[in-house]
């Protein structure tokens, strides 16, 4: 008789509604006419657009700049969203769909960039550089997230910790003269917030998202009294030593590749080494599937003799580790001194990335990286003298985290015991 | 030789309750113990104190006739006790083979996992048993059946000799029990010993080498299956004599009252949970769905009483269309739903009894006077109806939550028994209840019935099914797909129906028909 259940399937009603095909499409064609009548009849006829494909000053893997006519180039990116658009109002395009949507999206980017750096020339390749540094904090910050809550913490304190270890690296950095000291004492001090948070949630049970809004404002707090107090008034003391950027041999030298990846700062390698051992970690090893089995039925796991308490404050506590390194790339890697709130969401915008990246640290990576390009894009138009005013182009990635989750949120799989204490019986 | 396990004494005192009272318990090596008795009776305790999920007061545990201490499920597990849990163990989102391994994980350079190792030694141990099973299945893509198989799997990766079958066939299909019966036989026949916790007589009957039947946390009794009989079992558990037999006259239906037609209902994942069914419920009638649980019946529920939208179809209320309607409007026209989850749905667990009682007409008169409510009438009416329903409450203000299950259920029927109604629809009216209460809801549902009033219940207990019903429609993935009259129909056919096998011809009871209530 075992062979009974599995003969009729189930029949899943397509996930693109009627209503979504049509409003995909009619939303492509719109995009497709904006391309048409905001950019491409604004551009002038013999307009040359040129996008630099070497960041600037580098001098290993240099390509030559890219010159395209920019009317013709934003007539075709309008031929072919309308051709996307109406294909998809018409027929539709199934389980493409949002590969479609993606797609249109890119090239209405694109067709942004082209339109706005008509008759200039627009470092491309410097864009990119820069949205993978300033993907380092969010996508740091969201590895983070994931090594809470796949063992079922919730940590929505990242950012507190990310500022904390912000502060603190700057400080200790200036003391000690030693950028690795910085980073040591300022990943300690999220250590130590994140130890906080894991005994209010662990422990003593409290709402978990209390205990992190309670750790962020603290953070908030403390590091702008600190910061006026000492690091305003003493300029030495908000003078750390940073971390320069290293140049892999060999490496460095591939077009566009190698000064994006291989020609750049500590934390960006940083960032890259955690996410191999991260991914490894959580899904080849027995320490990986200990730690996702407390997250997903942590009774079950008790039942089989794993410590769920400890394993969930090990995971807690690498999580404000791998936080303060989000938080010190501001002070020791970026910036070079301390600013109050300097973190500025990033914390937050990581746990969006994490949603977003389904709670594997590639996926992750995938969406730090949109969120940094969205962010880099909004800095290097307000220097080319955008006519769209610089604050309202910085809210970009804002935007995007917005969009992203109210159309991407509830696909995924989140860790089932996300958030709930437990409670040996 | 020394049994292979003793329990000496063991008692467990939780605040208010003796949950185990000096329990004495000897298992031989190679035979299958049959722990009987009701909900609450504290067979589970005593099972998850030999676990070490609990410790006892007193007493002690030897195994091989020496005594051990437990203080955790490692310990249990290094002393080769094992138990498949009421609620599996498992994590839906790994694969079998992870699952099994999970805990004493076979790794090699430092702590990577070695799951083709895991795997093997899986074959071997579903060879060896008969435990068929896809190490590198999903469990969440597999059939409750199987994730069974994988527990008793993992207990045997482990090495135990003892398992510990916790209310096993609670949540299988009759035939998926049977099969797990001959997994127990072959299991004792090669060597190891099972402890049979079960309320099920059947069951008892069924597979057992020898019974030991609790009560209020003591032993009551043992008994030898080959001599005992189903009503002696029934009546050393309850201490009284049970009426096994509803009491059940045959009625003439009246006018249709509930008419669903081509209804498709999906989940919230867009999954279509009820697909194109259509039946009826006539009034002075019980339609029973039968069905093991997850079939869709939660969502056909939930699509009539209003609390889930359908995609589309049909379902009319005395002629009237209530598709898609809110609930109150469906409520109002004269209907009662006893829902699935009493403490979920049916009740407000911190207001009290009195306020739980007119959660449907609290807004109306006499209970309320514009935005005022009326804690006289409201009262007056809960008095009424605690007498009426022998609610056992220390009074109309005690809350609903700190009252007995049974108890609980109690005030949900009474709500709801006590308008005027012209359909119930009641989902799993007794679940988790004990014998004295499932008869005394039994007799009101089938009182209601005898009032003209159409009954839709729903039940995956098929005994339960069988014995209310004036109907019976079999629910299959979401399909009905048999519908017949009660008398009609065999026990066994029905079994077959709910695990999506239907026969070439439907086969009739032979006899009289004898059943139990379930319990």
């Amino acid at each position: 008789m075992a062979a009974t259940s599995t003969s009729i399937q189930r029949v899943r009603i397509s996930d693109i509604s009627p209503a979504r095909k049509i409003s995909t499409g009619v939303v492509e064609v719109l995009v497709a006419l904006f391309i048409f009548a905001v950019f491409a009849r604004t551009v002038s006829a013999g307009s040359i657009t040129t996008f630099v494909m070497t960041p600037g000053g580098i001098t290993t893997g240099q390509m030559g700049n890219w010159v395209i006519p920019s009317q013709l180039t934003l007539y075709l990116l309008a031929a072919l969203s309308l051709v996307i658009g109406l294909f998809q109002l018409i027929r539709g395009f199934g389980k493409i769909t949002n590969l479609m949507v993606g797609l249109v999206f890119l090239f209405f980017i694109f067709s942004f960039l082209t339109w706005q750096a008509a008759d200039k020339s627009l470092n491309l390749a410097g864009m990119l550089s820069s949205a993978v540094q300033l993907a380092v904090p969010i996508t740091m910050g969201s590895f983070s997230g994931i090594l809470c809550e796949r063992s079922g913490v919730v940590n929505i304190a990242i950012e507190g910790m990310m500022l904390m270890s912000a502060m603190v690296g700057a400080l200790m950095g200036s003391l000690t003269h030693s950028a690795w000291l910085g980073l040591f004492f300022g990943v300690l001090s999220a250590v130590l917030l994140a130890a906080l948070h894991a005994v209010l949630s662990i422990k003593y049970k409290i709402d978990q998202i209390i205990s992190g809004t309670v750790i962020n404002m603290f953070s908030a707090g403390m590091t702008a009294f600190l910061s006026q107090k000492f690091l305003q008034t003493r300029q030495e003391l908000n003078n750390p030593a940073m971390f320069t950027r290293i140049e892999i041999p060999g490496l460095a030298e591939i077009p566009l590749i190698g000064p994006i990846l291989f020609n750049t700062n500590f934390f960006v390698y940083l960032m890259f080494a955690l996410l191999i051992i991260l991914q490894v970690a959580l899904f080849s090893t027995r320490w990986g599937l200990r730690v996702r089995s407390v997250g997903e039925h942590p009774k079950a796991a008790d039942t089989l003799g794993i410590n769920v308490i400890r394993t969930r404050y090990m995971s807690v506590l690498l999580g404000g580790m791998v936080a303060g390194m989000a938080g010190a790339f501001f002070t020791l890697g970026s910036v070079g001194r301390f600013e109050e709130g300097m973190t500025a969401g990033k914390g937050f915008i990581g746990l969006a990335a994490m949603i977003f990246g389904n709670y594997t640290p590639i996926g992750a990576l995938g969406a730090g990286i949109l969120f940094g390009f969205a962010d880099s894009l909004g800095s290097k138009l307000s220097l080319l003298g955008s006519a769209i005013p610089s604050t309202l182009m910085s809210t970009a990635p804002y935007v995007i985290t917005m969009i992203v989750l109210a159309g991407f949120v509830g696909k995924g799989h989140v860790p089932a015991a996300d958030g709930v204490p437990y409670t040996k019986e | 030789m020394a049994p292979i396990l003793q329990l000496k004494g063991i008692t467990k005192q939780f605040p208010g309750v003796l949950a185990n009272d000096h329990i004495d318990l000897t298992l031989n090596q190679g035979e299958i113990l049959a722990l009987l008795g009701e909900n609450g009776a504290g067979k589970t305790t005593l099972m998850n104190i030999l676990y070490g999920l609990y410790q006892p007061d007193e007493g002690e545990i030897l195994v091989n006739g020496e005594k051990i201490t437990i203080h955790s499920p490692t310990d249990a597990i290094n002393a080769g006790i094992g138990m498949v849990h009421q609620h599996f163990m498992l994590i839906p989102v790994f694969t079998v083979t992870e699952n099994v391994m999970l805990g004493s994980e076979p790794v090699k350079a430092g702590d990577f996992l070695d799951r083709p190792k895991t795997a093997a030694k899986i074959m071997e141990i579903s060879s060896q048993y008969k435990l068929e099973v896809d190490p590198n299945d999903y469990v969440k893509d597999l059939p409750v059946g199987v994730q069974q198989r994988v527990e008793i799997i993992k207990l045997l990766y482990r090495e135990a000799n003892i398992l510990i079958f916790d209310e096993p066939t609670a949540v299988l299909t009759p035939q998926e029990a049977d099969d797990l019966f001959v997994i127990m036989r072959s299991l004792v026949k090669q060597g190891k010993s099972i402890i049979f916790i079960t309320h099920k007589l059947r069951e008892v009957l069924d597979v057992a080498d020898r019974i030991m039947v609790i009560r209020r946390g003591a032993v009551v009794g043992e008994a030898d299956p080959k001599q005992a009989n189903r009503n002696k079992l029934a009546e050393m558990m309850v201490g009284r004599e049970v009426n096994l037999v509803v009491e059940k006259d045959i009625k003439k239906p009246g006018d249709v009252i509930l008419s669903i037609k081509d209804l498709v209902v999906t989940d919230q994942f867009k999954q279509v949970m009820v697909d194109k069914v259509s039946f009826e419920v006539h009034a002075g009638q019980i339609l029973g769905i039968a069905g093991v649980q997850g079939n869709g019946q939660t969502e056909l529920v939930e699509a009539i009483t209003g609390l889930r939208k359908s995609v589309s179809g049909e379902i009319k209320f005395k002629g009237q269309s209530i598709l898609n309607e809110p609930p109150r409007k469906i409520t109002e026209l004269g209907s009662a739903h006893v829902p699935e989850d009493r403490q979920a749905d049916g009740l407000v667990l911190p207001f009290p009894v009195a306020e739980n009682l007119v959660l449907c007409t609290y807004y109306k008169e006499p209970f309320s006077r514009g935005v005022v409510l009326q804690y006289e009438k409201i009262l007056e009416n809960s008095e009424k109806l605690v007498q009426d329903f022998d609610i056992r409450t220390p009074s109309s203000l005690t809350t609903v939550g700190s009252l007995s299950g049974g108890n609980q259920q109690k005030v949900i029927i009474a709500r709801e028994l006590s308008r005027p109604i012209e359909l119930l629809v009641a989902s799993q009216p007794t679940r988790g209840l004990d014998v004295g209460s499932i008869e005394y809801i039994h007799k009101r549902i089938v009182q209601k019935r005898d009032e003209g009033c159409a009954v839709l219940l729903v039940s995956p207990e098929l005994d339960e099914v069988i014995e209310l019903s004036d109907r019976i429609a079999v629910m299959y993935r979401g399909k009905i797909i048999a519908l017949l009259e009660a008398e009609e129909v065999a026990k066994e056919t029905l079994g077959l129906l709910m695990a999506g096998i239907v026969p070439d011809k439907i086969e009739k009871p032979q006899g009289q028909r004898v059943v139990e209530t379930t319990f």
